[in-house]
């Protein structure tokens, strides 16, 4: 077994173990996505890493890497797609990036870069969402959750808090946090904390950090999102 | 309360003509004219017609979210926005700004007075001084400006472009910025920046002084009737430095009468409810401030570059202040209360604005690394600076969760809602008064608005207070049901 797989035609190997994404992060391809990241068991939620393999779409953060896998990855059919997808991300949720402090630093609005995506194309809902600024150091606003569970993951797996949860199915879902009064401040949650500092979105931020880095110095302003996830798996496998 | 003009008695018995939109101007209004059958003017009024409403969005917003997001009002003038809720912050942060801080947030502003004061007097004001009030539509314009007078035309163009850099260089983007933040700055000035501007600020200086010229000369061609057009005297309102000096960035409100009395002197302005209250009326969406101590009928003022020269002792900058000096001296100060000075002395603070950035790009204080401070937490802040048009009050509170409960914004074009519609009642009834009216005639009315460079974008906040009237008619157009809400917010049957 050579261990290889073909995407877009490149030849790429691959261990054992690994998923389609760990693989094309390895060799330096990039395929979009959102809920996934690399420190965390894959959740396979946002869709937008899909690609076809075989002729089958599947969410590339989740599919195994099978010796011989045909796949399709940079295609104008996918990227439509993965296009349309985020343009529901943003239409759902309440996301104003000219005012948000998680502009240029935010995943969400550099794929939809990435991705040409040139306006919301759907109606917005403007959904009444809950700002949670309870806590003391740490704001939680659900305008802007994307229901990706990193937090969820980050506070189970790092933190061995447990502090969020989704909860309600559908249009319905969101996010709650573990406390009895429902209010973030009854929570153990600290600004230290890796679910404090995880989200791809401004769902959840530190308190009073806002607009502190200037236009020019901020992750996405001079490189696009592909090129700062690649670099950031490239130094990742050097501390290996 | 009612001023002549403002209210006829018997409207459904006269002829309206509309001027809508009112051109060259920022944000959108209207002015409606009632006529009778001589065309004798009998209501004259400057309505805007778009509406806003940040003051109710931004409440449970985090406090620091603010001067980004209120800078949205406006494309024009944003920075003024920026700085006034940036200020407001500093109170609730606890801060006292360091030298750095103050100087970076100073520049920002001065190049924002240059680019908007450019703009209005270039773009949206030279094809009426120019061409003439009443001269041919088509070529009224800055593109008929550009074909006639092109060294006029770029160094607007170009004086525009300088202070939009300036605001780049500090705030990150030439429009909505974010380099201020509570309690200072996020960037400095970098050598390489401070060379780029040094570079061209002579230039700048120069050909601010040459607009100073062309105003003049426009102005004292024709003294007689610069002076009259709209006129009417006003009290007026401005911060001025603890010296008396002007300062667009910090300092005290003062305001004069009339006759050039004081009413009040270096009022510290976080506590400016006591001297200026606000009042609606049934027409606008935009609210009607007054002085409190003077009343409704009396207490109207102006504000804005002819407020500001007029109420300062001096100017710090030589040049602006040589300006200033032959202003206030032109024709035995016939022109201080003159409706058209207002481009005069726009030019003079253009002026100021330039000789600021000069001195200002010379301070190695710019270079500094000292941004930020903090101090005790505050629930309350006012923040207010002198924009392009005029006073700019914002004030905010906090709750515990750092979540804003209450905004208040007092906008430049707010505080001269009155003065702008006695200027269009007093040129309605000097030049279309018993006329047959002609796109020249109304021109006037709209010349009288603009000399204000107002902004109406900004200036429309009376969300929840708005008199509202609502009437159901049956197919014959008799009332059959009405309601209404009067400017408590309460429904009334």
């Amino acid at each position: 077994m050579s261990n290889t797989i073909t995407i877009d035609g490149q030849t790429i190997p691959f261990q054992e173990g690994q998923t389609i994404m760990d693989a094309a992060l390895a060799a330096g391809v990039y395929i979009p996505h959102l809920c996934h990241n690399p420190e965390f068991t894959p959740h396979g939620s946002c869709k937008l890493c899909t690609v076809t393999v075989n002729g089958r779409n599947v969410a590339s953060c989740t599919m195994p890497a099978v010796e011989g896998q045909q796949i399709a990855n940079n295609t104008d059919e996918l990227n439509a797609k993965r296009r349309a997808l985020t343009q529901m991300l943003f239409v759902e949720g309440n996301h104003f990036c000219p005012f948000c402090e998680k502009s240029g630093n935010c995943n969400l609005q550099a794929v939809a870069y990435h991705l040409d995506m040139m306006s919301p194309h759907y109606n917005h809902f403007y959904p009444a969402r809950e700002v949670d600024a309870s806590h003391p150091d740490i704001l939680l606003d659900r305008n802007r959750c994307i229901l990706c569970e990193l937090c969820v993951r980050a506070s189970r797996d790092v933190d061995g808090k447990e502090v969020f949860g989704l909860s309600g199915r559908g249009i319905d879902c969101k996010l709650v946090v573990n406390s009895s009064s429902g209010d973030l401040v009854d929570t153990d949650l600290a600004a230290t904390d890796k679910a404090a500092s995880v989200c791809p979105t401004g769902a959840i931020i530190v308190k009073r950090h806002g607009f502190s880095v200037p236009i020019g110095q901020r992750i996405f302003d001079h490189k696009d999102i592909s090129q700062v996830q690649l670099e950031a798996a490239q130094k990742e496998r050097g501390h290996e | 309360m009612t001023f002549a003009l403002e209210t006829a008695e018997h409207p459904e018995k006269l002829k309206r003509v509309v001027i809508e939109p009112v051109s060259r101007v920022e944000g959108h209004g209207k002015v409606t004219l009632l006529l009778d059958e001589n065309n004798r003017v009998h209501q004259a009024r400057f309505h805007i017609v778009e509406f806003r409403g940040f003051e109710k969005f931004i409440q449970g917003r985090p406090y620091w979210e603010v001067p980004v997001m209120v800078q949205r009002l406006c494309g024009i003038c944003p920075v003024s926005h920026h700085l006034a809720a940036s200020k407001a912050l500093d109170m609730i942060v606890g801060a006292t700004l360091t030298p750095t801080a103050e100087k970076l947030r100073r520049l920002m502003h001065y190049g924002q007075i240059l680019q908007s004061h450019a703009l209005h007097f270039f773009h949206l004001a030279s094809p009426d001084l120019l061409f003439g009030f009443g001269s041919d539509v088509a070529t009224r314009n800055i593109v008929g400006v550009a074909a006639a007078f092109p060294e006029i035309a770029k160094k607007g163009v170009l004086l525009r472009k300088y202070g939009q850099e300036i605001i780049r260089m500090t705030a990150g983007k030439r429009v909505h910025g974010t380099g201020a933040i509570p309690g200072g700055v996020n960037k400095n000035l970098s050598l390489a920046e401070r060379d780029t501007l040094l570079a061209d600020i002579e230039q700048m200086i120069a050909w601010s002084r040459d607009a100073v010229e062309l105003i003049k000369k426009v102005y004292s061609d024709r003294p007689d009737f610069h002076n009259g057009f709209g006129y009417y005297r006003s009290s007026f309102m401005s911060l001025v430095r603890g010296d008396g000096a002007l300062d667009l960035y910090h300092g005290g409100l003062r305001a004069r009468d009339e006759h050039g009395q004081t009413i009040f002197d270096h009022v510290d302005y976080s506590h400016y409810w006591d001297y200026i209250h606000e009042e609606v009326r049934p027409w606008s969406y935009m609210k009607f401030p007054f002085i409190r101590s003077r009343g409704r009928e009396e207490g109207w003022y102006r504000v804005g570059p002819l407020a500001r020269v007029n109420n300062c002792d001096f100017i710090p900058t030589p040049l602006a202040e040589a300006e200033r000096i032959a202003f206030k001296e032109f024709g035995g100060g016939s022109a201080t209360q003159a409706t058209l000075a207002y481009h005069w002395t726009r030019m003079i603070e253009m002026l100021h604005a330039a000789e600021s950035i000069r001195e200002l790009l010379h301070d190695g204080d710019l270079q500094g690394d000292d941004l930020v401070s903090k101090g005790e937490r505050q629930l309350r802040g006012v923040g207010v600076i002198e924009a392009p048009r005029g006073t700019l009050i914002h004030h905010y509170r906090i709750d515990e969760n750092e979540q804003i409960v209450r905004a208040n914004l007092i906008v430049s074009t707010t505080h001269n809602n009155h003065a702008m519609n006695e200027a269009v009642r007093q040129v309605a009834l000097q030049y279309l008064d018993g006329k047959v009216l002609t796109e020249g005639l109304l021109n006037h009315i709209e010349v009288a608005i603009r000399a204000f460079d107002p902004c109406l974008s900004c200036a429309t906040h009376a969300l929840g207070k708005m008199p509202l009237e609502v009437e159901l008619l049956d197919a014959e157009g008799a009332v059959i049901d009405q309601i209404a809400k009067n400017t408590s917010g309460q429904f009334c049957i």
